[in-house]
């Protein structure tokens, strides 16, 4: 590949391990979790439970998954 | 808008967390091969950092405030979870160790002229790569509590602290319980990207700031509930029915 591409890959795998880390699916559910809070907001609906719920649920998901890979 | 004592800490705490590894990785090379390059180097790398503290901080002081807290309480939560994550596995395998271990870089004295390129290389590199995530979370945080200049206080502190602590007392910072502080800093994180992500995205937290204090107590009995239920993993027992 050449240089200015090889770069930008680089740049892309970089910014993705730093803010995304080992586990998407903790950042995905994040990015879910946001969008459904916000539609249930602009309905009128209470949304603040949803978030701390789904940071409770994925880290116990995300901590489970690694203990088993790590057998 | 967030005390002003709550970002100190948190910025505080999460760059003693980068300080530890960084000042193992400065005064290890530095009393291998010789100070005065490693301490050159390691100024190279926190003027690499101030340059991306600058220019990060003017380019968030741009964006309105309610966009500017889903952004940075999105990415907070998102990256403070990896911290969070990271910190319960650690601390419940290695209780508060610290992180042990011989000096990462054992090389030959240096006893040549001009710069040792090595050590300079090698702590240039340790400050910046440690010193990195370090720079998003104090320009992260302090730019949503709208208070830049005290989370650069509290970054700034930490390293001052930290690397006092390592330059006088070498094997000390290996003892600090950096899993535990990692843990405390992913709980930070997590509650303020909670809080700003939702307040981003036009949710009205009941009790307003009060809340606040209400994430941090959920999030610590998150944290001892999944501490106790992997210690119990690895040791093979099963919860009582």
């Amino acid at each position: 590949m050449p240089p200015p591409f090889s770069w930008i890959v680089a740049i892309a795998r970089f910014l993705y391990d730093f803010i995304v880390g080992d586990d998407w699916t903790v950042a995905a559910a994040v990015g879910i979790g946001l969008i459904l809070s916000a539609i249930l907001n602009v309905n009128h609906i209470v949304a603040w439970w949803l978030i701390p719920v789904i940071v409770v649920l994925m880290l116990g998901v995300s901590l489970r998954r690694a203990s088993r890979t790590s057998r | 808008m967030t005390g002003l004592v709550a970002v100190l800490i948190t910025t505080f705490l999460a760059s003693a967390v980068e300080a530890i590894e960084m000042v193992t990785i400065v005064v290890g090379v530095g009393a291998t091969r010789g100070w005065r390059s490693t301490l050159i180097g390691a100024a190279s790398g926190f003027g690499v950092l101030a340059v991306i503290v600058v220019v990060l901080g003017a380019a968030l002081s741009q964006v309105p405030i309610g966009p500017l807290r889903l952004i940075v309480g999105a990415l907070l939560l998102t990256f403070g979870l990896q911290w969070f994550r990271k910190g319960i596995m650690r601390v419940a395998a290695r209780g508060l160790a610290g992180i042990g271990g011989q000096d990462p870089h054992e090389a030959a004295e240096w006893t040549g002229p001009g710069i040792d390129w090595t050590a300079w290389f090698l702590a240039f590199k340790g400050v910046v790569l440690e010193g990195l995530e370090v720079a998003f979370i104090v320009v992260t945080f302090g730019a949503g509590a709208n208070q830049l200049g005290v989370a650069v206080i509290g970054g700034v502190g930490a390293v001052i602290v930290v690397g006092g602590v390592g330059l006088a007392l070498h094997q000390s910072v290996r003892r600090i319980p950096r899993s535990l502080l990692q843990l405390i800093v992913g709980i930070l994180l997590s509650t303020f990207g909670t809080f700003w992500a939702l307040e981003g995205v036009g949710v009205d937290w009941p009790g307003g700031d009060a809340a606040i204090p209400g994430l941090l107590v959920l999030y610590v009995a998150t944290a001892v509930t999944y501490i106790t239920l992997e210690r119990n993993r690895a040791l093979g027992l099963r919860p009582a029915a």
